[in-house]
């Protein structure tokens, strides 16, 4: 594997994360990621039995243990301004944002 | 004895027997608190003040009034002799990660910073119901990310009360240096990758994370959610028994919450351990370190003080009576850390989506001309370095091209961490043990600043802790003694799925046996310093 994270890269990945950064702190991010994936690389040379499972998690959640899913119901929350109070800009009841960019298709 | 040296037990039990108002145990924590912990953590405080560096810290949000209001009604309660719940008047501290109806909370971040919780934690909830009164919210890494509690947007961050140039411990660094400062009885805190542990050995108190589902994630603040556990943090065994005994059970609200029953974890404490089989792994005294070139993984010698306590904590419990079962190999451990860099990271990564300020928390103010410059603008003003580190390493990981040489490959190493685990406990096995006793962390508490902003060595603080948290396992850090610079150290136990009541026994044997050890008598720099 072991791509380095180059600049270009992290501006990538930046947009995908949806975060920006100043110069600074994209150099000091980039150039940890770029420790951090070193030590990720020892895996890739971890040799693993061809039938090993991939445990999600740890615990072996056996069918006694565990709590039916609740029924697909719908449960409305008692009391939606409380929710609707938390939201940084609204009106008439709806949550304001910025509107999305549009493009027009050719 | 003074109220606030006492137990979480025999305070709840005056407390039910009329010898001690809640009130009064409330007021003399409040006093405590004012005594040590100076401003709590606040967004923009940067300027350090030599009055700042000789205070704890432990707070974001202190509730006194709420507590009042809770105290008053124990004491109400107990005047008109109505049946109390088992911590009944006990001040607890809450990590800031959990939330609590009406009360701010913030995970340590500014993206955060203005979130009240419409909700309560099923964790709390219990407590509360429990007669606990909740003190307030204390100060952690943010969104748990770290192991020295120095990434909070709340400063002052948290200062280790042993030695106030030194760091708590994190990610639950207020929880640690709350409890063992005397402000609360217990705390509610959460590991992911060691984050009870590695802070409760630093801070030289009790600290244990349960088995993976053993306590509802219900209200956390999620950071990875196959690896986070919800525990107490305690100034010895029994209170920490305690306060799991209230916290632990079956959930509706958390599908990965187990419904097995929840035992009275004090019954059976004082047993002793006579017959039980307490194994060492040599895989356990080593530490690693990844070269910084080649990030090939290093290995040396533990440091001589914590590998001498370690072994000599095997001796006393030898005496008990317990067989040492020495040389269990857990080979796989050693890749604990390569592991949860990758799974930690991605699940991070996905579950940090949800804050974009839309619907809660904070947003940008600044102009921005769409939805995605909003995003963009908001998750970088509101998020720090370290969660903004995880993000991106999440989602590169997250990548179609890595799905199978990293995260598949590191669910296996997981499941190969396991089964070294399992193989370890196995009743019918070579080692048959009952528990793995092992030293919590590779150092003691460091220096304030002296090992953040490098990512992977603060992670590998956390090497002998993370396997227990990829296979799922309870284990606990109790105290171990001080290193030769009044530093304590701390022992780690390890048990079986759900075994908590044997990791209980063998911690209160342990205590038992070294109650009169001279360095059960020192006490904390900062309780110390003022005549405490």
């Amino acid at each position: 594997m072991t791509e380095e994270i180059t600049p270009d890269l992290f501006e990538k990945l930046g947009n995908l994360a949806m975060l920006d950064f100043d110069e600074k702190e994209a150099e000091y991010l980039r150039m940890e990621l770029n420790h951090q994936i070193k030590a990720i690389c020892i895996l890739e040379s971890i040799v693993v039995e061809k039938d090993m499972p991939q445990d999600v998690h740890g615990v072996t959640f056996c069918q006694e243990y565990r709590l039916p899913l609740r029924a697909d119901v719908w449960i409305p929350f008692d009391n939606p301004d409380e929710i609707l109070a938390q939201a940084p800009r609204v009106e008439d009841g709806y949550i304001v944002v910025p509107d999305i960019s549009h493009t027009d298709r050719d | 004895m003074d109220i606030i040296d006492q137990s979480a037990f025999e305070i709840a039990k005056k407390i039910k027997q009329g010898d001690l108002s809640a009130v009064d145990v409330l007021n003399a924590v409040l006093d405590r608190i004012a005594a040590v912990d100076g401003k709590p953590g606040t967004l923009d405080y940067d300027e350090i003040s030599k009055d700042d560096e000789t205070k704890v810290h432990a707070f974001i949000t202190l509730t006194a009034d709420r507590a009042r209001k809770q105290a008053e009604l124990v004491d109400a309660r107990v005047g008109a002799g109505e049946k109390l719940g088992p911590l009944a008047g006990v001040p607890v501290t809450i990590k800031d990660l959990f939330c609590l109806k009406g009360v701010r909370t913030t995970a340590g971040s500014r993206i955060l910073s203005n979130f009240i919780a419409p909700y309560t934690a099923t964790a709390i909830d219990r407590l509360e119901n429990a007669g606990a009164v909740v003190l307030g919210k204390v100060n952690l890494d943010e969104f748990a990310f770290g192991s020295s509690n120095e990434s909070s947007a709340f400063k002052p961050t948290p200062r280790n009360p042993w030695d106030l140039t030194r760091v708590p411990g994190g990610s639950s660094g207020g929880s640690a240096a709350a409890v063992a400062s005397g402000q609360g009885f217990l705390s509610l805190g959460s590991d992911t990758g060691g984050s009870i542990r590695q802070p409760a050995a630093f801070c030289g108190v009790v600290g244990l994370k349960p088995t993976y589902g053993r306590v509802s994630r219900y209200g956390t603040i999620a950071f990875a959610s196959s690896l986070d556990c919800p525990g107490p943090l305690a100034r010895n065994v029994s209170d920490a028994a305690l306060m799991l005994s209230v916290i632990s059970g079956s959930d509706p609200r958390d599908s990965t919450a187990a419904t097995l029953p929840v035992p009275n974890y004090l019954e059976g404490i004082d047993r002793g351990v006579k017959g039980m089989r307490i194994g060492l792994s040599p895989d356990y005294m080593l530490i690693a370190y990844p070269d910084p070139t080649t990030g090939e993984i290093l290995r040396e010698d533990l440091e001589k003080e914590i590998r001498d306590a370690t072994l000599h904590a095997a001796d006393v419990l030898a005496a008990e009576g317990a067989e040492i079962v020495e040389n269990v190999p857990l080979p796989n451990s050693v890749f604990g850390i390569p592991a949860y860099f990758v799974l930690s990271r991605i699940e991070a990564s996905s579950n940090l989506h949800r804050f974009d300020g839309v619907k809660y928390g904070y947003r940008s103010r600044d102009g921005f001309g769409d939805l995605h410059e909003m995003y963009r603008k908001t998750r970088a003003e509101g998020f720090g370095l370290e969660p903004k580190l995880r993000i991106l390493m999440g989602m590169y990981l997250s990548g179609e091209q890595f799905s199978k040489p990293f995260f598949q490959h590191a669910l296996k190493v997981r499941s190969m961490i396991r089964a070294d685990f399992d193989s370890a406990f196995n009743p019918n096995g070579k080692y048959r043990i009952d528990a793995l006793l092992t030293p919590t962390t590779p150092t003691p508490a460091f220096k304030i600043g002296d090992v953040y902003g490098d990512s992977m060595l603060m992670q590998y603080a956390d090497q002998l802790t993370v396997p227990a948290n990829h296979a799922g396992v309870p284990a606990i850090s109790i105290p171990n003694g001080l290193t030769s610079q009044g530093l304590p150290m701390g022992l780690q136990l390890i048990a079986p799925d759900f075994a908590e009541a044997s990791i209980f026994r063998v911690g209160y044997a342990f205590e038992q046996a070294t109650a009169n050890a001279d360095w059960r008598r020192v006490r904390p720099h900062t309780l110390t310093e003022i005549g405490l």
